[in-house]
């Protein structure tokens, strides 16, 4: 039980925190939330600098300690998120990293650190959304090629992505998880059309994609044919890893801003609201606490992260959906201005207990991974 | 950074666990609670395990060691819902001759409440007055204080945010400690109550199956199992770091945790779950009686707040 960092870690964190000091100024301002093309050039500008100073594969190559701490002190100082690049760094990339030949590492992984190539993810569809294994989007083999042909939704970034990570079925007879491919799409393929989804924050966040007839040549596949599923949960299990540190920081943050305006306007002398704050970042602080405990024990075990990201997930959703409740008290009339941005966050948090395995599903995992109970509805 | 328990803190908490096994198994737990007193030759038997000595120095013929150790110890005093006033003979070892053998019982007030009095050797904070209680908890007696019951705006937080007990005055590092000791109580009590309700879950069958196939009772463990894990690694940070807010957070978690998760485990075991027979309420009725002592939420949350 040992909170302290070694002096190795300290070091580590002590250059960031310069690095950031010295690169933060630089920033060109943030662009607008609706202009998917420069916010594509900011994130990527942002890695661009990452990478010029060695932090690029942080990511992957780092220990879980330091992801830890780089998310950490990226947040304290206000840097940019991985934003556009998320799948390429947080799903698409570790994956090929994973279970890539030499090739395609050579190939994907270079541009994705460069901040040169983004990637946006296929994954869920009309019909396969928590039960992501039904997929049925088809690819039939055509000599060097696969043709395929179906429809993809929820698809973040598609609008300015190049590439895109696909999951296809290549063998309807199979049984459901045994018949998917993981393939690398480049989203200019003919036949690929990409239709905007408006949220009910009134953004266009994500996307649907529209897939007739492209061609993807059979060297894109990663991993053997049919077995995209095994290929998938590599990637999925680094999402419920130290995906949400850098949220937590936030989280404590807010909680700090909430708390100064809540004395400002009055708010605070209520008992009520005082106390619900006072629970809140209780709650925060201890989903820090037990990040600390997940991280130590994927740097023990060596790298992925298991079913206590479940446990992590299902409580922080929760409990930032609350953050944004108080918030709202707080607010009081204020909280029905979009000018404000705590209202905004508020409508996106929404997508908390739904985005990468919606609570009922994280509690099917924690319940039958870790409680060992049985499978069943 | 390493958070998980070393190996010698794994082995302490084995052998504590194999420690209560052999004396106080569920059959002494009954056994008590069917003649609740307070067990002198188990309280030795604790003394002599190092149980009040654990934090003592080695010079003054203690364990040694620190608080991550002593919480590893109240938890799992707490799954097996040890009787006593343990957390009180745990402080007071080292300053009261006798505490720290088994040799002397010590309880103190806390938020109005005295449990253990009659039984008691020593008795810390005014108890001037105390007047029997009809215990809702079977296995911990009760006086109350009057005049202290209730006080809640006496133990609202200071200007600065600064711990205040009921009784004015701040807490000093003997409450912390007690209330860092009952939360970890409340985290082994949740574990435990998350580990019965499962067991239960795999075993009871209805409608051809066994129940913890059904989703609407394993969403119930799972969320039991994320309740206990939240307030055990907030607990476990809090003895690390030491930190007054921290442990406070962590009371407030800990008795959520434990309290919930009695009530999740007695609907789960249904009909059964509502009898004396069954041990789930011995679980909730002791998380109930912690929560209202040291640093209840009421004043966790206060603190906590005034710190933001």
């Amino acid at each position: 039980m040992d909170l302290a960092y070694s002096a190795e870690e300290e070091e580590f964190r002590a250059r960031l925190r310069v690095w950031l000091a010295a690169v933060l100024p630089t920033l060109p301002p943030r662009p607008d939330p609706l202009d998917w093309p420069a916010r594509r050039a900011y994130d990527c500008g942002w890695q661009r600098r990452l990478h010029d100073a060695g932090y690029a594969d942080v990511h992957w190559d780092a220990s879980p300690t330091q992801r830890l701490i780089f998310l950490e002190e990226t947040e304290l100082a206000g840097a940019p998120y991985v934003g556009a690049n998320f799948v390429g760094l947080l799903h698409a990339g570790p994956t090929i990293a994973a279970e890539g030949t030499a090739a395609q590492r050579d190939r994907w992984l270079p541009p994705v650190l460069r901040g040169d190539e983004v990637w946006c993810q296929g994954f869920s569809e009309p019909d396969a959304g928590s039960d992501l294994a039904s997929l049925r989007t088809r690819a039939v083999r055509d000599g060097d090629e696969y043709v395929v042909s179906g429809q993809k939704i929820w698809t973040s970034h598609a609008e300015v992505a190049d590439w895109c990570e696909l999951l296809v079925r290549t063998d309807p007879a199979a049984p459901k998880h045994r018949g998917i491919s993981w393939l690398a799409m480049p989203m200019d393929a003919p036949g690929v059309t990409v239709r905007p989804l408006r949220t009910l924050a009134g953004s266009t966040e994500f996307a649907e994609m529209f897939l007739d007839e492209v061609r993807i040549p059979v060297g894109n596949r990663v991993g053997d044919e049919n077995d995209g599923w095994r290929v998938t949960m590599v990637t999925l299990s680094f999402e419920r890893g130290t995906a949400f540190v850098g949220e937590v920081v936030a989280c404590r943050r807010l909680l700090g801003e909430l708390a100064r305006t809540a004395r400002e306007n009055g708010t605070w002398d209520d008992p009520v609201l005082r106390r619900r704050l006072g629970r809140l970042s209780a709650e925060f602080q201890a989903l820090w606490r037990l990040t600390q405990a997940n991280v130590s024990e994927a740097q023990a075990t060596g790298g992925v992260p298991g079913a206590g990201g479940s446990v992590f997930k299902l409580h922080y959703s929760h409990a930032r959906q609350e953050l944004y409740e108080a918030a709202a008290t707080v607010l009081g009339p204020d909280a029905l201005d979009l000018g404000h941005d705590w209202t905004l966050d508020r409508l996106s948090s929404l997508s908390y207990t739904i985005a990468a395995g919606t609570s009922q599903i994280q509690r099917n995992i924690v319940a039958e991974r870790i409680l060992g109970l049985p499978k069943g509805r | 950074m390493d958070f998980r328990l070393t190996e010698d803190q794994r082995a302490l908490r084995k052998g504590v666990r194999e420690l209560l096994a052999r004396l106080f198994d569920r059959e002494a737990l009954r056994a008590a609670v069917d003649a609740p007193s307070l067990d002198r030759e188990l309280w030795r038997e604790l003394g002599a395990a190092g149980f009040f000595a654990l934090r003592l120095p080695e010079e003054e013929g203690g364990v040694g060691l620190g608080l991550p150790e002593a919480v590893l110890l109240f938890e799992e005093a707490g799954r097996v819902l040890l009787p006593g006033p343990l957390v009180a003979t745990h402080v007071a070892a080292g300053a009261l001759r006798g505490a720290a053998e088994g040799e002397v019982v010590v309880t103190s007030a806390s938020e109005g409440l005295v449990p253990w009095l009659d039984e008691a050797d020593v008795v810390l904070g005014s108890t001037e007055g105390a007047v029997p209680v009809r215990s809702v908890d079977p296995l911990t007696p009760l006086h109350r204080v009057p005049g202290l019951v209730g006080a809640v705006g006496a133990g609202s937080p200071g200007p600065a945010g600064e711990v205040r007990p009921a009784t004015g005055g701040p807490v000093t590092g003997d409450d912390l400690v007690a209330a860092l000791l009952s939360a970890a109580e409340q985290v082994g009590s949740a574990g435990r109550t998350t580990d019965m309700a499962v067991a239960h879950a795999r075993e009871r069958e209805q409608f051809g199956q066994v129940i913890g196939g059904f989703q609407a009772v394993k969403h119930l463990c799972a969320g039991m199992l994320v309740r206990a894990e939240l307030a055990r690694a907030a607990v476990r940070a809090a003895a690390v770091t030491g930190d007054p807010v921290e442990i406070a957070g962590a009371k407030l978690l800990a008795d959520e945790a434990a309290t919930a998760n009695a009530r999740d485990c007695l609907q789960v075991h249904g009909g059964m779950g509502f009898t004396w027979e069954a041990d789930v309420h011995l679980h909730l009725k002791r998380a109930w009686v912690r929560s209202e002592m040291w640093l209840p939420a009421a004043r966790a949350e206060e603190v906590v707040a005034a710190h933001l």
